[in-house]
């Protein structure tokens, strides 16, 4: 597949981060006891699975921006924290410069944690309220340097907040003495501590307002070019992955529905996902005209049987509801799972 | 940046507590109990613990503000002469280092048990029912077992040397559940929260994230809960004295005081129940009150007009 | 010329321990029988507790220290507690962001439509359920029957709040407030939600006053569009004129804020600075220490609403100058 940018064609080696065939399900069923259910006169165990991450793979080389949008509940955010190590996979491998990390024990994970890591979505939630922001920088940097000097601790400390528009002066502060936009800063300094190549970004800037949210997106993309770092961005505001992504996936209840260049899958989207999607965003001073969905989003406990979009999508035929449609390549590398784009019938 | 001490002083809390008459009124009263009783060698008049200076012959005197009464015992005295005013304030000491004895002990193991509890998950069920379990007995229960075990094997002698330390264990062992279910639940709402996983992708081992980040941030609910724990404890101990099974007749608590003097309400020395009796009430009052406060004051939705 | 809402310069303020602090300062808008208005703004502008206090809902330590509500003719800011009932979700109807805190989780969605009819009116149970099932249909949720008797976490958060709106139709109110409600939901499932309000509103002459942050979404629901920051109204006109000729600085930095503005793949237009908080708002002009623009003039006069050459209504100096 062509990276947007890059002009030589990819080699393996260009792969940072290489997610192949992830399956993650959640047990929810509880204890013994709440797994019996009375079914047609007999008492038997139920399972209650939510499977929320489908057979998902995805290439992410360095230096891009890789988005993944979808609405909620289709696994994104478990994607995210699958990559980051946060969930064990039920099957499927990640790459980390063609090293295996997915099954490594929480030591040999170690010297990666340096290399990625993560920005939350709650700028309320994701800073520790009872620890001086100064330590909540401090804490990472000493834990993957532990011969550090507190000189040059100090320093790193400085140097990061100053990077992201915070005045080093109040690192004795606590977390409630920020605005929103301030504390999303210090958990972007925070992730930056380590000197990380790789950095995920659950939905950063969701909880911030429309103007502060421009300020956390240009500082991401200096940062960027300042440090050649690797994004994957997770959001549901599509306006916002549209300006900064390289390449994007869509996905839906745990499935990859789509997956392009940023440029393509804007102008032209292929799944009928994708279009009724793109078609909702409301644009400034642009009449509704968005594509109906029918039926309500089914959930992830109970998958529908063939492709998971049939139930609501206004192409759906018989072999949509039996057969899983695998992911294709395009002629100009979209990757799609649709029967119908496969076999020609859904509009482009 | 400002020194500790000048934040607290500027900070909302002492701003709202000196607003509220029943936060420092309270305050006060509890300060001047509690000084009295750790002072009480200092304070108090005479010694109950010295049997040279107790003579039967000055048993059941009333207070001082009746016919009857001298200046001497200003409360009057006790079934055995000792001065009843002293022994309160010795009985209170005695009280209140149960009461918070107890209470350090039930936080210490509830805290640690809420926690192992709420962050493993393969610890969660087993601790849980062993909590059960242990609700399942009443402190009395235990306390009655664990005394009369202890005074037919050991002797009611040596019973009363340790009977406090003892006392602290029972009242500390019983109780440890309540901490422990508020901390797991403090937990299992904070082990959600965005900056835990943050320690958890920076690679921080789970012991060290439960100590320096999911603690801290407990501690409110227990703060709450140990002030009614304190006056719970001192109110179990007063229980267990008035059935014969707390602090021996030698070195009374409120509670035994009130035991002690309770045969002699009919027979007119009313002032050796009741007066211990009020002291205990005004001092659990107290405590109730300002824990009130402090539950108010730290909850988030209430707003303090 | 009866105006169904006219607020005329209302002061809200919040009782600090420092003293008052002035959450909405000045407001005076309009809302026509049957018109769509969007009240515009960041979090922490004032909106919504200027939509509270139209029907006195906000609570201590906020309050009305001055102005006027005239609602139909008379003034509700005025009213008594009981009287006030008379027109919360009876003549005027408000819907909330999250409609999981709007309804009751034990209660059946009949039992809570039910109770909203009643609190209002007696009427028979048959009545009751016929004008219930009714507002159901109107909201296109299927099966209504059915629905009276299940419970709201049986619902998906896009059927939750169209129950929510035919809750908020029961009375046939003259108004409906809403206060972001669709932030919380799903882009597909907003587009759905925002489509049925804007069909309601139209068919059935209600007015409408929307309240929210998103650009987007109000430019394609409103006819008019008044925009806040820090409590007060800093521009005001119709929908067009406010989303393609912007007049006031902030209205202009928070469209030119927009991804959809930035050109190509370079740095958004962003505005530099915060809003201020209540207590830091600068004299003069709230908008003066973040402005590129700002004269002398800024820093020391407030800049009053008045109706520039554009016919919008702008509060700044600089609209009109040279």
């Amino acid at each position: 597949m062509a990276a947007e940018r890059e002009e030589k064609p990819p080699m393996k080696t260009d792969v940072l981060v290489g997610i192949r065939n992830l399956v993650k399900h959640f047990d929810i069923s509880g204890g013994w006891i709440e797994q019996l259910k009375l079914d047609a006169g007999r008492i038997r165990r139920k399972k209650t699975v939510v499977k929320a991450v489908n057979d998902i793979s995805i290439d992410i080389h360095e230096g891009e921006t890789v988005s993944v949008v979808g609405e909620s509940g289709c696994g994104k955010s478990t994607l995210a924290r699958t990559v980051m190590g946060l969930y064990p996979p039920q099957s499927g491998e990640i790459y980390y410069r063609d090293q295996r990390i997915d099954q490594l024990s929480e030591s040999q994970l170690k010297p990666f944690r340096a290399r990625m890591q993560m920005v939350f979505q709650d700028p309320y939630a994701s800073l520790n309220p009872r620890m001086i922001v100064g330590d909540t920088l401090r804490e990472p940097i000493r834990f993957h340097n532990p011969g550090i000097s507190g000189d040059e601790l100090d320093g790193k400390v400085a140097a990061v907040m100053e990077q992201v528009g915070i005045d080093p002066d109040w690192q004795n502060r606590y977390p409630h003495e920020f605005s929103g936009g301030q504390r999303q800063r210090i958990s972007i300094a925070r992730a930056l501590a380590v000197d990380p190549e790789f950095i995920v970004a659950d939905e950063p800037i969701a909880a911030l307002d429309v103007s502060i949210q421009a300020q956390i997106l240009n500082l991401m993309m200096d940062l960027q070019a300042q440090h050649g770092l690797t994004y994957l961005f997770i959001s549901h505001d599509l306006s916002v992955v549209e300006h900064i992504s390289d390449r994007v996936a869509v996905m839906y209840l745990g499935t990859l529905c789509e997956m392009a260049s940023a440029r393509t899958l804007f102008t032209s989207p292929r799944h009928p996902y994708t279009q009724a999607l793109l078609s909702a965003i409301p644009r400034l001073g642009k009449a509704f005209s968005h594509k109906k969905l029918s039926g309500d989003v089914p959930t992830p406990i109970r998958l529908p049987d063939g492709c998971v979009f049939n139930t609501r999508c206004t192409y759906a035929r018989e072999r949509c509801r039996r057969q899983i449609p695998s992911l294709i390549a395009l002629s100009n590398g979209t990757r799609v799972a649709c029967h119908g784009v496969e076999d020609n019938w859904v509009d482009a | 940046m400002r020194s500790r001490w000048r934040k607290f002083k500027e900070s909302d809390f002492l701003y709202h507590f000196f607003r509220d008459p029943v936060a420092y009124v309270s305050f006060g009263i509890l300060l001047v109990l509690l000084i009295s009783a750790f002072a009480a060698p200092l304070v108090a008049p005479h010694n109950p613990y010295d049997p040279t200076t107790i003579d039967i012959m000055d048993a059941e005197t009333p207070p001082a503000w009746t016919d009857t009464g001298t200046r001497k015992f200003l409360l009057g005295t006790d079934d055995m002469g000792r001065d009843l005013f002293s022994t309160m304030l010795y009985g209170m000491r005695i009280s209140i280092i149960i009461g918070l004895g107890a209470v350090f002990l039930q936080a210490f193991l509830g805290i640690v048990i809420g926690l192992l509890s709420g962050y493993i998950k393969r610890l969660d069920n087993i601790l849980m029912r062993i909590a059960d379990v242990q609700l399942s007995f009443s402190t009395y229960m235990i306390a009655i077992f664990i005394g009369a075990v202890f005074q037919t094997a050991f002797g009611v002698a040596n019973y009363e040397k340790i009977a406090a330390p003892l006392l602290i264990i029972i009242i500390g062992i019983a109780e440890w559940p309540q901490y422990a279910r508020t901390v797991r639940a403090s937990v299992l709402a904070e082990r959600k929260k965005e900056y835990v996983e943050a320690a958890r992708v920076i690679g921080l081992p789970r012991l060290r994230i439960m100590w320096r980040h999911i603690l801290p941030n407990t501690l409110s609910p227990v703060l709450v809960l140990s002030t009614v724990q304190v006056a719970n404890a001192i109110m179990s101990e007063a229980a267990l004295s008035f059935l014969g099974l707390g602090m021996p007749l030698l070195k009374p608590s409120l509670g035994s005081l009130i035991t002690a003097g309770f045969e002699y309400i009919f027979s007119g020395s009313w002032w050796i129940t009741i007066l211990p009796g009020i002291l205990l009430v005004l001092l659990i009052l107290v405590i109730n009150l300002l824990g009130d406060w402090v539950r108010d004051y730290l909850n988030p939705k209430l707003y303090k007009g | 010329m009866d105006k169904l809402l006219s607020i005329e310069h209302l002061n809200v303020d919040f009782a600090m321990r420092t003293g008052p602090l002035r959450a909405v300062n000045d407001v005076s808008l309009t809302v026509d029988k049957g018109e769509r208005l969007g009240l515009v703004g960041e979090s922490g502008a004032g909106k919504s507790v200027l939509g509270f206090s139209i029907i006195n809902l906000i609570s201590k330590p906020g309050y009305i220290q001055s102005g006027r509500v005239i609602f139909q003719g008379t003034d509700i800011s005025s009213y008594s507690d009981e009287q006030i009932r008379q027109v919360r979700g009876n003549r005027i109807s408000m819907i909330f962001q999250d409609p999981m805190m709007t309804l009751n989780p034990v209660l059946t969605i009949g039992a809570q439509m039910r109770e909203t009819l009643h609190a209002h009116g007696s009427m028979s149970e048959a009545a009751a359920t016929a004008i219930c099932l009714e507002k159901l249909k109107k909201v296109y949720i299927s099966s209504p029957h059915k629905r009276l008797s299940q419970y709201p976490h049986e619902f998906s958060g896009g059927m939750r709040q169209r129950i929510v709106i035919a809750i908020s139709l029961l009375t046939s109110p003259a108004l409906i407030i809403a206060d972001e409600p669709t932030t919380a939901l799903d882009v597909t499932i907003q587009a759905e939600i925002m489509d049925l309000l804007l069909e309601l509103c139209k068919n059935e002459n209600m007015g409408l006053l929307l309240i929210t942050h998103d650009l987007a979404v109000v430019s394609q629901v409103t006819q008019r569009i008044a925009v806040m920051y820090a409590g007060t109204i800093v521009e005001l006109g119709p929908t067009e004129e406010i989303i393609h000729k912007p007049q006031h600085p902030y209205t202009r930095g928070l469209l030119g804020a927009l991804p959809q503005k930035a050109s190509g793949r370079g740095r958004l237009n962003q505005i530099p600075g915060v809003m201020p908080g209540l207590a830091k708002i600068p004299v003069g002009c709230p908008f003066s220490n973040r402005c590129s623009l700002v004269r002398e003039v800024c820093r020391s006069t407030r800049p009053t609403l008045d109706a520039k050459k554009s016919g919008n209504q702008v509060a700044c100096h600089l609209v009109d100058q040279g």
